[in-house]
């Protein structure tokens, strides 16, 4: 076991862990933070999807010694329900969600992508969200959520 | 991280996890829940026919609604509450719904089929309205006055001509006690041009915590002293008979420090405190098996399922379909197929116990906590009573997958460490072992007269039951784990492969069969997928419809509307064709060379042959890269409708869901079991390759609503051949519709 310094949320945790686990296992069951989820283990769904310094990272599959002293950014950290984010709040406006396990990783996806890309058309949102999966097909929401977000976004609404 | 620890002698200090997972609010479960009393005394009654079984009031005028059906993630808490809202006439931000959870809802059978708003919420329904009855006799009591002078609004019973506007509000009249009368099966419910709540699109209530990352999935429970388990699965991945099954060597040597392992009969298990040990200790784990496997080779499974099969049973027989064909001027025949199909939950199925010496909670984002609760019982040996089952949601469900067997594991884990165990199975897990959507063939021969009229139509399918879930028939014998530990053969009852089998069309010469294949006689574990039967069947007979109409010279939108009397199917089918501006289609013999065309077809169906009737336009590009789905224009009718966007989302992810099941999903086997372990063997549809959807809501406010969480999957499939065919004169009858078996049948036709 190792102590790590990881900046999750822009709060510094020391977190004493096998360097090898995954930073998944490190969030979801030592930090406490669950938006995260486990989906494959083989990154190719997303669910798992967290920033890190900005950039889209599969938290299933990376050892956590690897982000050690990087800033790892989750759902949680976006916002607060009181002063939602706009990615956020147009996933409500558009309700843009049916069970809701990929949405974390849509729209930590969708938030790298819109820091990059502020005014994305709707092949770059697609080609953005090329490795997340949605079982329950709210493909077309999703995508019209983010395009929302964009124009709340551009329009000043940020917060 | 919560506390949801929970047993009979804490359940107060337990309330807290219900109250997370449930949206309850900590009065409430209070005042469900009074702490000093004996279980028995604080058990609320779970009859259906008892008004308290669905509903209480509390003292702050809020409403309880104990629902049996449960929120899968298709938005029926909201449309629940709406109904609730609607017919006691209370605002919708007041009612809040506790589910699926053996202890306080009543059952109302598994949450499956389309049947929450169309059965359970009709239940509800009546419940409420039965309340409000109630509520306005009590009213007029107290009052003095008639009840027929009084009306209820919000939370109150009015006495509207009254000068001093008296008024006594439902709190006031119910807090605290029970109703103590049952439910008034003849009641009258809200007329539909009254209702305030139902009809609107109200936004579902449990989406703000998803986005915000505080929802509370079965994923994300823990409780103190648990342990993270993990399943160590044998060869013949997915089969359904495991009976050729043993256990040779088992090399733990490799085993991290903290990790244990427990066995019984083939079923392999650790136990860590840590996920990630957990983890690793599976993957150290040597086991050497023995076995025998009774698997086809792939190219054999469709000769294999014919040979299973027992003799027809006859699902329909009007007239003299033999008789008809022999003397028909013209006969078409074809066979289509559909293959093994898996769910596309994106996490995999994940459950939690705590098993004691003489009870058992479970979590579970099971579809029947009674049915679980059943089957469980028989599986640790102890009374029903003595299990509780908690329904929590986890990722999508759409239909029997593994969240039930994971519920088997995390007990019987639970059971042999003493501890609590959370069970997460893992990817391979979940596409290896969660039983599959049943492989099917159905053969139709249809027959023209001189005139292009259909005068005889002959279908038979072979097909697996669709029926395995865990129940109390099946015992322990419907779960994986009690497969593996007794050595049980899988159990199920016939059903759910002759759905929509039969035609909606009136043909006056029809016989409708279906061959049997028993579970074990499947190869691959068979068990319900969205929409069961019907949408391979209806890909069957949809895309045969197209096959007479052409063969009629006979445009299909008009082919299908002779033989269509009923008006709502006429009406959606209408509705397609104008919203999709269908234009008559040309009869004629194309030969596709290979260059980028494109096409449309029509589907129509009347799910389950009496419910939702859905009728669907897909427009298509073909070229040698494949088939790619550019639009799907759907109508339907579902009765009433009780929140409009939730339709349509539910029929948005239908039409995508059911795209990627007839272009892309086969599980694949070998002999030694399922090869499809991941998503990319197979895929979901991605975002590039999602079709613009247009929806078409044919309301009907005085019809009772009927379920729309399926009907549109069996109206797809055959809507994109259709098009296909009509793109590039190609017929393609085996599922997935792949660039594969497109290139293949052109070079047939070559």
């Amino acid at each position: 076991m190792t102590v790590l310094s990881l900046t999750i949320n822009g709060i510094t945790h020391k977190v004493d862990a096998d360097p090898q686990m995954p930073l998944l296992y490190v969030l979801r069951n030592i930090v406490g933070i669950t938006s995260p989820k486990f989906g494959c283990g083989l990154s190719e769904c997303g669910a798992c999807t967290v920033l890190v310094e900005g950039k889209p990272v599969r938290a299933c599959c990376v050892p956590v010694v690897s982000f050690s002293g990087q800033a790892v950014t989750t759902l949680e950290g976006l916002s607060t329900s009181d002063a939602p984010h706009p990615l956020q709040q147009a996933f409500i406006d558009e309700q843009a969600v049916q069970c809701g396990y990929c949405i974390s990783g849509m729209i930590m996806t969708a938030h790298a992508l819109l820091m990059t890309n502020p005014s994305p058309t709707s092949e770059e949102i697609k080609l953005a969200l090329m490795g997340n999966l949605c079982g329950c097909g709210t493909h077309v929401r999703i995508v019209r959520a983010i395009q929302r977000a964009a124009t709340m976004l551009r329009a000043g609404q940020s917060t | 991280m919560i506390d949801c620890r929970l047993s009979r002698r804490n359940f107060l200090q337990g309330c807290s996890a219900l109250i997370v997972g449930f949206s309850l609010t900590r009065s409430l479960a209070a005042q469900v829940l009074a702490p000093d009393l004996p279980v028995e005394a604080v058990q609320k009654t779970l009859d259906i026919h008892a008004l308290d079984a669905w509903l209480a009031i509390r003292d702050d005028g809020r409403i309880v609604l104990y629902s049996g059906k449960v929120e899968l993630g298709t938005g029926v808490k909201t449309a629940l509450c709406q109904i609730t809202a609607e017919e006691l006439c209370v605002s919708f931000e007041t009612v809040s719904l506790v589910q699926g959870d053996t202890w306080l809802t009543p059952n109302q059978g598994i949450t499956a089929g389309s049947k929450t708003i169309q059965v359970g919420g009709a239940q509800i329904r009546r419940a409420a309205a039965s309340a409000r009855q109630y509520l306005l006799e009590e009213g007029a009591r107290r009052m003095g006055v008639d009840p027929s002078v009084l009306d209820t609004v919000e939370g109150r019973v009015m006495y509207p001509g009254d000068s001093a506007e008296r008024y006594v509000t439902y709190a006031e009249l119910v807090a605290g006690r029970s109703f103590e009368r049952p439910v008034n099966p003849q009641v009258d419910e809200r007329a539909p041009e009254a209702f305030r709540v139902v009809g609107k699109s109200l936004p579902r209530l449990d989406i703000p915590a998803k986005v915000f990352g505080h929802f509370q999935y079965m994923h994300d429970i823990r409780v103190p002293g648990m342990m993270h388990g993990r399943v160590i699965r044998p060869p013949i991945t997915g089969a359904s008979r495991l009976d050729g099954l043993s256990i040779a060597h088992i090399d733990a040597s490799r085993l991290p420090a903290g990790a244990r392992l427990i066995y019984e009969g083939n079923f392999i298990g650790v136990v860590a405190e840590d996920e990630w040990v957990a983890m690793q200790a599976a993957d150290a784990l040597r086991v050497t098996w023995g076995y025998t496997s009774t698997l086809p080779n792939p190219g054999d499974l469709y000769d294999r399922l014919k040979y299973m099969a027992e003799k027809p049973e006859v699902q329909v027989d009007h007239g003299d379909a033999a008789g008809q064909l022999a003397q028909a001027a013209r006969i078409v025949e074809a066979e289509y197929r559909w293959p093994y199909q898996n769910h596309d939950s994106i996490g995999p199925s994940c459950a939690l116990a705590d098993v004691r010496q003489d009870e058992a909670t479970i979590w579970s984002g099971t579809q029947g906590v009674y049915a679980l609760r059943s089957a469980l019982a028989d599986l640790l040996e102890m009374q029903e009573s003595a299990v509780h089952v908690i329904y929590t949601q986890a990722s999508g469900c759409y239909g029997h997958n593994g969240a039930d067997d994971a519920a088997a594991d995390a007990a019987w884990l639970s059971k042999r460490c003493g501890r609590p165990v959370r069970v997460q199975w893992s990817r391979a897990d979940e596409h290896g072992w969660n039983p599959k959507g049943p492989a099917m063939i159905m053969r139709v021969k249809g027959g023209l007269n001189a005139t292009g009229d259909l005068v005889a139509w002959h279908f038979q399918n072979w097909t697996p039951t669709h029926l395995t879930r865990p129940n109390a028939r099946t015992g322990a014998a419907g779960l994986l784990a009690g497969q593996l530990i007794r050595g049980v053969p899988l159990k199920g009852q016939k059903g759910g492969g002759n759905r929509n089998a039969p035609l909606n069309y009136t043909l006056v010469n029809c016989r409708v069969e279906t061959h049997w294949i028993k579970p074990l006689d499947s190869p691959l574990r068979p068990s319900a997928l969205r929409g069961l039967g019907a949408v391979a069947n209806t890909f069957a007979n949809e895309s045969f419809m197209d096959e007479m109409a052409f063969a009629a010279h006979v445009d299909p939108l008009e082919f299908r509307l002779r033989y269509l009397q009923d008006a709502r199917a006429r009406a959606v089918l209408t509705a397609v064709a104008e919203q999709a501006r269908w234009v008559p289609q040309p009869v004629q013999a194309k030969a596709w060379c290979g260059e980028s065309t494109q096409g449309r077809g029509l589907a129509f169906v009347q799910y389950e042959n009496e419910n939702a009737y859905v009728a669907v336009i897909a427009d298509v590009e073909v070229s040698e890269a494949g088939i790619r789905v550019q639009r799907v224009t759907v109508a339907h009718d579902c009765g009433l409708i009780v929140n409009p966007d939730g339709v349509k989302n539910q029929i948005e992810g239908n039409v995508i869901q059911a795209t990627a099941r007839v272009l892309k999903q086969e599980v694949t086997f070998t002999p030694t079991g399922v090869t499809s372990l991941e998503w990319n063997t197979c895929p979901i549809l991605s975002f590039h390759e999602t079709p613009e959807i247009d929806i078409v809501l044919l309301d009907q406010p005085n019809l009772p609503s009927v379920g729309a969480g399926e009907a549109t999957s069996a109206a797809v499939p055959a809507a994109i051949a259709n098009a296909v065919y009509n793109a590039t004169g190609l017929r393609l009858r085996q599922v997935p519709l792949t660039r594969q078996r497109l290139a293949e049948a052109r070079e047939r036709l070559a």
